[in-house]
Formats: C-alpha cells, structure tokens, sequence
C-alpha cells in the first residue's frame, strides 16, 4: 500500500489533496471561527489576518463558511453516493445473479432512469421532495443508481459464470456467501474508483443545486448558495464569489484525480480508458 | 438500419419515463393539491375539490394516465396551473434559448475535440500524460456556472461594452444573438470539451498501435493519411457515442447556465414552475427535455450501427 503510493506520485498527490480537504471539514469547527457570526462594521472586506478569505455581505467569516460549506457538500454528496452504491450496486448484483426475468426487469428500469438528463432528473425528484440537503442527496443519489446497477453487472456476470463461483456452488455455498465472499471482494477495486469519480461528479451536481437554491436552506452554508449570494455582490467584493468557487473546483477535481489515479494502480489494463 | 428491436427499446424506455413524470404529482408527500394552492391562494375545501378535478387526481389512476398521455402524444401538455396559459405554449416560448444553446455547446465541444484530441495523441511520454490528464480533469470539474460568473465580472471590467446577459433571438439580431451566445456557449462547452479530446486522445492512441495502421505505413501512406483516414475513423466509433451521453449534460447543465446569464429557456421555464408550484408545467418541462434527450440517443446509435458495420443490433 505505502509502496504503492510512494511509487505512483499522482495517486500519492491525490490521495493527500483528498485527505487534507476532508480533514478541513470534519475538524471545521476547531480550525475556524463561527460561520454565523455577522459583524456589521466589516463587511465585504478582503483577505486579511483576522478574514484568512475576506468576509461576505452580512461581514460572515468567507473561510469558515467554506469549511461548513465543505462538511455540507461532502455530506450530501456522500450519502448520495452511498446511497446509489447500495441501491444500485446491489440491483446490477443481484441481476447478475439471479438472472431471467429479474435481470430483465431491473435493467429496463434503470434504461429508463439513466433516460433522464442527470440535472433536470435531480430537480424534478427535489420538486417532490422539497428543496433541502436531504433531498439533494436523495436527488443525486437515485440519479446515480443506474450507473452502479449498470457497473456491477457486467463483472458479476462474469464472476457468476467463473470455475471457483461454480466450485463453490458445488460444495454447497448458499447464495448469501457467494455474493460476500466471491462477488463483493473482486468488484471491490470497480467500485472503489466509480464512487470516488461519482464523488466527484455528486459535488458539482450539488454545489448546482444549492446555486440554484434547490440544495441546502440558509442558514446551513454550502459553496454553492455562498456562490449564489456572492454573485449579487460580485462588483462590491468578488471574494466570497471567487473563493467558494475555487472550494467547489478543488474538493470535485480532488475525488476526481483520486478516482482515476486509483483506476491506473488497481488495473492497469484500463489505463487511459474514459468514464 | 433501423430494426424492430430498436423501436421497441425506445417505446419501452418512452413509456416508463412517461410513467415516472406521470407519477411525479401523485409522488409528493402529503396533500398535493394544498401544497400547490399554497403558493397562491388561501387553502379551502372548496378550492382543493375545484383544483383536484381540474388536474384530474380525483378520478383513478389508470384513467389519469390514459388522459394525460394521450394529451401529450397530440401535443396536449395541459394548461399551467396559474396563468391558464395552454404548457405547450410556455414551453414554446422558452424552447429556442435552450435549444440554441445546447445545441451550440454540443458543436463546439464536438468539432474542438477532434483535433485537439488528435493534437494531444502526438505529445506522448510521461509529462505528456500528466499534464494532459490533469488538464482534462479540471476541465471536467471545474464548475461551469462559476466560470460564467467570472467570466462575465472580468469582461465587465476589461470590455465594459461586451453584453453578455440576456437573450435576442436569432432572427432579430443575428449578431446580437452570437455575441450574447458566446460566453454561455464556451462555458456550457468546456467539460464536454475536456471529457471528449481527452477520449479521442486515447482512442487515437489505442488505433495508431493496430495492425492496419502498421499495414498503411508500410504501403507508404503519409502521416497525415494515417492519423486522419485510417486511425481517427476508428477512434470516432466510442466518440460519437460520448457526444450522445454528453448532450443530456449539456441539456440539464444548460438550467444552471441559464440562471448565469439570465437567459429566458427552459431552466428558467422550470424553476419558476418549482418556486411556484406548478406542477404540470414541471412535469410537462421534464417529459419534453427527457424526451428530446432520448430521441438524439437513439439517432446517436442508429450513427453508430452506420459508422460501425460490425455492429447491426446488440
């Protein structure tokens, strides 16, 4: 493992990028300073000591609220993710595995889901839901399902068919023990890179959303209501606009950059292929 | 080209995401019809039974459906719930924006990433592969409605008679028109772009290592026959395929874009539905976008079965 990430340099770049924007979330509250507290006299003001990234139209703290703005989106974009993984993952499996008119039926499902563009479905369910993380992250997680449904088919397809699943069968596995200890372990290199990549993408879907005010509801700060705000106030202080985009940009090109680094070093025969 | 299989693939896909938007009104918690009113009146029982039966939820589903769909199929979307304008109409106000953008987008990013893809194909060796992989990675997330922001502050400031906002349709002021299209265009392309040179890079990569490019140098063909004729034929196959994929993207981030550059389209159409409530028009917006979306797949694979013989069905 060590080995590896000393030999690969990006995987090594990416993972730390990774690991440092996720340690400036979780530890938010320790590193920064209150994301609520409004100080009237300094307002919109630049970078300095005190503001590390100036201060926004209400003299909020720019730098806290990209550190909650970083818990939200991970947060969100995370439980979807999770969310599609299990849903879908264990669909494309159980289709794989059980085959006929289950595989069928399951997979028409998810031809019809994988229709919609990904945006216009993920506003269309958050219409349903009402606009909040929650349901963003219901939102973007169900666009997801047919990508991992689709994903894990195929390779399980394949594993069902090989010797040792046979063999397995044959001494008497049950089902239950084929799928957690011949199907999970070989797929899980597969879904290691598409959840991180999906990561990626569930960030920028949700820094959308919340632009467009379908995301999390003030007063819970996310990059892309602080994208939003900022925008209003773009000629009087570009700062809040400016940096709650690059936060945007960097936490999406981390996950990224961590998923395809990881696809070179756990199979090398997908090298250069695109998602 | 076009087998019957095909065709009942795409009705099947069409009816179950007919299905889907149908079910998107009967889906939401609680009481439907009072959130709706919500928005614009004061809830009574009176104004909940006249609103149910003007939709239709008080009859039973299959009905519903019967009703709805067969509206739709003769280009009957119902009528928005607060103007009584007729759906199809307000979506054929906000069509041509969205349409023109995406459409834009989709060719930018398509014709760009041909050459720029076969232009990255020559640079190989280590610090090639990095830059163009870290290149290709940005562009795929950098936010693009962030950049549009940025990019209409910096032009604000270094061309301060550069409009940029707001839409003048085509035939008004063809002119007028581009220049307004131009940033949105570039913004919307940019992912698509950074996602599709970087396949037609490893796609050529893949095709110049075959054995009928090692055939055509070894008859003599120039370089430029090579990488044009023989290799970026095949490597086109997996890329018109991504341009399909790609177009739904652009469809969906063209909403966000919209909101950007204040541009009058579908996005906006949608959104001022949700933030009012008005569900058949959301419903109507999402049916017409998806359905756009999966008619260009379809067209994309029949393309697909022309430029590729060995392929006929799946």
């Amino acid at each position: 493992m060590i080995a590896t990430l000393t030999r690969d340099k990006l995987l090594f770049f990416a993972v730390i990028f990774v690991i440092v924007q996720i340690g400036l979330a979780v530890f938010a509250p320790l590193i920064a300073g209150d994301p609520f507290a409004q100080i009237m006299a300094s307002r919109m003001q630049g970078p300095s000591a005190d503001n590390l990234l100036g201060t926004d139209q209400l003299g909020r703290d720019v730098f806290a609220r990209i550190l909650f703005g970083y818990r939200t989106s991970l947060l969100t974009s995370g439980t979807a993710v999770l969310l599609a993984l299990l849903v879908g993952g264990s669909l494309g499996m159980l289709a794989a595995f059980y085959r006929g008119w289950f595989d069928r039926i399951v997979m028409r499902l998810m031809d019809v889901l994988f229709a919609f563009p990904i945006m216009l479905l993920a506003i269309g369910i958050i219409a349903v839901l009402g606009p909040n993380a929650f349901s963003a992250a219901i939102a973007i997680g169900i666009v997801y399902v047919p990508i991992f449904a689709r994903l894990l088919r195929g390779p399980s397809l394949v594993i069902c068919e090989s010797e040792y699943v046979m063999g397995a069968r044959a001494i008497g596995a049950s089902d239950v023990r084929i799928v957690f200890s011949h199907l999970l372990p070989n797929l899980a290199s597969v879904i290691l890179v598409q959840a991180s990549l999906l990561l990626s993408a569930a960030i920028l879907v949700e820094a959308s959303l919340s632009f467009l005010g379908l995301g999390a509801q003030p007063p819970i700060p996310s990059l892309g209501q602080m994208l939003a705000e900022g925008r209003n106030f773009l000629l009087l202080s570009p700062w809040p606009a400016v940096f709650s985009g690059f936060a945007i940009l960097f936490l999406s090109f981390g996950f990224n950059l961590l998923g395809d680094a990881l696809r070179d070093t756990l199979d090398p025969r997908l090298r250069g292929q695109e998602q | 080209m076009i087998r019957a299989g095909r065709l009942l693939d795409l009705a099947i896909v069409l009816f179950g995401v007919s299905i889907i938007v149908f079910a998107m009104i009967r889906l939401i918690p609680g009481d439907a019809v009072a959130i709706m009113l919500g928005a614009n009146t004061e809830i009574t029982p009176e104004r909940i039974a006249e609103l149910e039966s003007r939709i239709g939820l008080d009859r039973p589903l299959v009905t519903q459906y019967i009703d709805w769909i067969s509206g739709v199929v003769t280009g009957d979307l119902g009528t928005s719930l607060w103007t009584g304008r007729p759906v199809a109409a307000e979506i054929g106000a906000n069509l041509w924006p969205t349409l023109q953008l995406t459409f834009m987008s989709v060719l930018v990013g398509a014709v760009l990433a041909v050459p720029i893809g076969c232009f990255m194909a020559e640079a190989r060796g280590k610090t090639a592969d990095v830059l163009v992989r870290i290149g290709a990675i940005a562009g795929l997330t950098i936010p693009s409605f962030w950049l549009g922001i940025v990019a209409i502050f910096l032009l604000s400031r270094w061309l301060p008679g550069f409009s940029s906002l707001g839409y003048v349709p085509f035939f008004e002021d063809p002119l007028e028109n581009l220049q307004r299209m131009a940033l949105p265009v570039i913004v919307l392309a940019l992912p698509m772009l950074a996602n599709l040179s970087r396949l037609v890079r490893s796609a050529m990569l893949d095709a110049l290592g075959q054995d009928y490019i090692r055939t055509a140098r070894s008859k003599g063909a120039g370089r430029r026959r090579i990488v044009y004729r023989h290799a970026l034929r095949n490597a086109l196959i997996p890329f018109i395929t991504s341009v399909g994929v790609a177009t739904g993207y652009l469809l969906g981030g063209a909403i966000v874009i919209e909101q950007v550059f204040a541009i009058p389209g579908l996005g906006q159409l949608v959104l001022g539905a949700i933030s009012e409530r008005n569900y058949p028009l959301v419903q109507a917006t999402i049916l017409v976008m998806t359905t756009a979306f999966v008619m260009v797949n379809f067209v994309v694979d029949i393309l697909y079965a022309f430029i590729d013989p060995r392929i006929t069905q799946k």
